[in-house]
């Protein structure tokens, strides 16, 4: 190839529909190559991402046990049955809980912090950033199992909280249903929060000082310039944040099946706990591994998610989208 | 913003006093590993442990397999993150730098494909790893854990490469390089400091997976990663307290030490994703 191209070189030189057609050649390669490029993520995109959520959707029409030939076709009744079982819309609810408590606690305690770490003139903010950032890369499934320990009956907070008198009797924090969605949401938050803390630093740090300068030289406190400077230019990125952690929340599986299990008797059961419990553990799942049946749970749950990024996200993403492509156009160096 | 001595003290107060809180439960880990289980039950409050047990470790190490655990996560980890960065390194460019029919169609479905949960498609793909004998080997947990399209280190590698000169291309093209000289040679290396966030963030998470390597290996304890040993080191030990945290001392503190050292790279990759 090298070779034919190097003769083309020196033969087309000077003639200008060919160097045209050789121009051509040249980009029709490189689309090749591009294609060459793309073969292995499209491949492995059809073969584990496309075929398992088309394959979910078909279970979800089987009343199917994960063994042996997908034959009991039952049209909607397992969409029916989750629908009519409180089970499935508690498990909801918790899910729901989780999501919106995650988001409140996670994203509103995340922009103080960011707001005050973002002062350049504060002292070991680095190191403030790290602590806080720590439990984001820790092991969710380990952290709640350290955490169980820690607010278990004997654990270390009522060890404290008896120590100090705050207490007579110890707290059945992950032993009373209400308590432990609390103490679900209040760990989440925590283990989460760096992440939030980091996504609003990036908000933060992209206005621009001289509006902090001119507010100052107008005599502007603190409180002011937070209110009609700072949150009103943070609002766009605010809806990603909150997207981001509503999303993230849907996906509360690692820490509740470590920390709680889904109890006491399934009342910290989110909608990703109810589905793992119905497709592989026939003990938790009602008697018997009931695939379909979760499949169908996971449609529902697919659909929720959809349509919570969908009323979050259509306006900030169409934005971005557009915004991609105009910095595209502008640097030339594709065209789209 | 906050000019005050007094009130930059009492934000120094808070924010140490914060910091405390944060980490404790890991502090509190770490000193709970050295603990015998009857100073684990009987010494409250206290942190520090009278007299430090260093055979905890030996046993989570060996008895309870955590050394079998470490070497899964590690090769688990290790696969997942290179093959993460040959896929979205070979997509990001092709995205990225090549004009080609179809380009803008593709760009449209890697970002369509971001919101879906992965959490459902777990029992067809543990069909599928076993339909494909992926079964008994870490293969069939690498391959799941690597599969999805990675859309945020896609987006980064393409911006990435979207943004070079063009020149530089050209001037490897004149040298007589190829398409896949100057990928390689060229284009890959400028692109380090991508490569570097993806393997970070990737390894951060890959370490902690947990609904993957749990299911696939719900009948090959040997195959088992840390979060998941873990779990059943709890099931079968249940009264172990100070083992168990020696176990969890042994997850977290690689990822820990790792993120520590790198954290730029990470806190950098987590902006960005916001940010583009």
């Amino acid at each position: 190839m090298a070779k034919n191209m190097e003769i083309e070189q020196k033969t087309e030189v000077n003639s200008r529909p060919k160097v045209k057609s050789r121009l051509r050649t040249h980009k029709k390669k490189k689309a090749i190559w591009a294609y060459i490029f793309l073969a292995p993520q499209i491949i492995i995109f059809f073969v584990f991402s496309l075929y398992p959520i088309i394959m979910s959707y078909v279970y979800s029409f089987y009343n199917w046990t994960g063994i042996g030939p997908l034959d009991e076709f039952v049209g909607f009744e397992n969409y029916a049955q989750l629908l009519s079982q409180p089970r499935f819309w508690n498990s909801a609810l918790v899910s729901i809980y989780y999501i919106v408590g995650t988001t409140v606690l996670g994203v509103g305690v995340a922009l103080i912090l960011a707001i005050i770490l973002n002062d350049q003139k504060l002292k070991g903010k680095g190191l403030y950033r790290t602590i806080y950032f720590l439990p984001v890369v820790t092991t969710t499934a380990i952290v709640g199992i350290i955490m169980g320990s820690i607010f278990g009956i004997n654990g270390f907070v009522n060890q404290l909280l008896l120590t100090f008198n705050i207490v007579d009797r110890p707290i059945p924090w992950l032993t009373n249903g209400p308590l432990a969605i609390i103490i679900l949401i209040v760990i989440g938050s925590w283990k989460g929060l760096g992440i939030n803390m980091i996504y609003w630093l990036a908000g933060l740090q992209s206005i621009p000082n001289e509006l902090y300068e001119s507010a100052q030289l107008d005599g502007a406190g603190f409180w002011r310039t937070l209110r009609h400077i700072t949150l009103p230019l943070l609002k766009p990125i605010a809806a990603v944040i909150i997207l981001l952690s509503l999303v993230s929340g849907i996906n509360a599986f690692d820490l509740v099946k470590t920390l709680t299990g889904g109890g006491p008797n399934f009342a910290t059961e989110t909608m990703d706990l109810f589905i793992y419990n119905f497709a592989f553990s026939a003990q938790l799942g009602g008697g018997q591994v009931r695939m379909g049946y979760a499949s169908a749970a996971g449609v529902l749950l697919g659909l929720f998610t959809f349509v919570i990024s969908m009323v979050f996200g259509a306006a900030s993403f169409t934005k971005e989208i557009a915004k991609i492509r105009g910095d595209k156009k502008k640097k030339g160096g594709v065209k789209a | 913003m906050i000019s005050t001595k007094s009130a930059r003290l009492i934000v120094h107060v808070f924010l140490i006093a914060l910091g405390i809180v944060w980490i404790y439960p890991f502090v509190w880990m770490v000193f709970s590993s050295l603990k015998s289980n009857k100073e684990f039950l009987i010494s409250g409050t206290s942190l520090i442990p009278e007299d430090p047990q260093w055979e905890n470790y030996a046993n989570a190490w060996t008895t309870a397999n955590f050394q079998g655990y470490f070497i899964n996560t590690v090769i688990f980890t290790v696969a997942t993150v290179i093959i993460v960065i040959v896929l979205s390194s070979l997509t990001g460019y092709a995205l990225g730098r090549i004009d080609f029919p179809g380009r803008k169609t593709i760009m449209i479905i890697v970002v369509a494909i971001m919101f879906i949960p992965k959490g459902y498609t777990i029992i067809p793909l543990f069909k599928l790893v076993n339909q494909l004998g992926l079964a008994d080997s870490i293969v069939g947990i690498i391959v799941a854990e690597s599969s999805g399209a990675h859309v945020l280190f896609i987006l980064m590698f393409a911006s990435f490469f979207a943004n070079l000169p063009n020149s530089i291309e050209e001037a490897a093209e004149i040298d007589g390089a190829g398409f896949l000289t100057v990928f390689t040679r060229v284009m890959l290396p400028l692109s380090m400091p991508i490569v570097a966030t993806t393997a970070i963030m990737q390894f951060i998470w890959t370490w902690s997976s947990f609904l993957v390597p749990l299911v696939l290996t719900i009948n090959k304890p040997e195959l088992r990663t840390l979060a998941v040993g873990m779990q059943n080191f709890v099931q079968t030990y249940s009264v172990d307290f100070s083992g168990m945290a020696a176990g969890a001392t042994i997850s977290l503190i690689p990822v820990m030490i790792i993120f520590i050292i790198m954290q730029r790279y990470f806190i950098e990759g987590v902006a960005g994703a916001v940010k583009s």
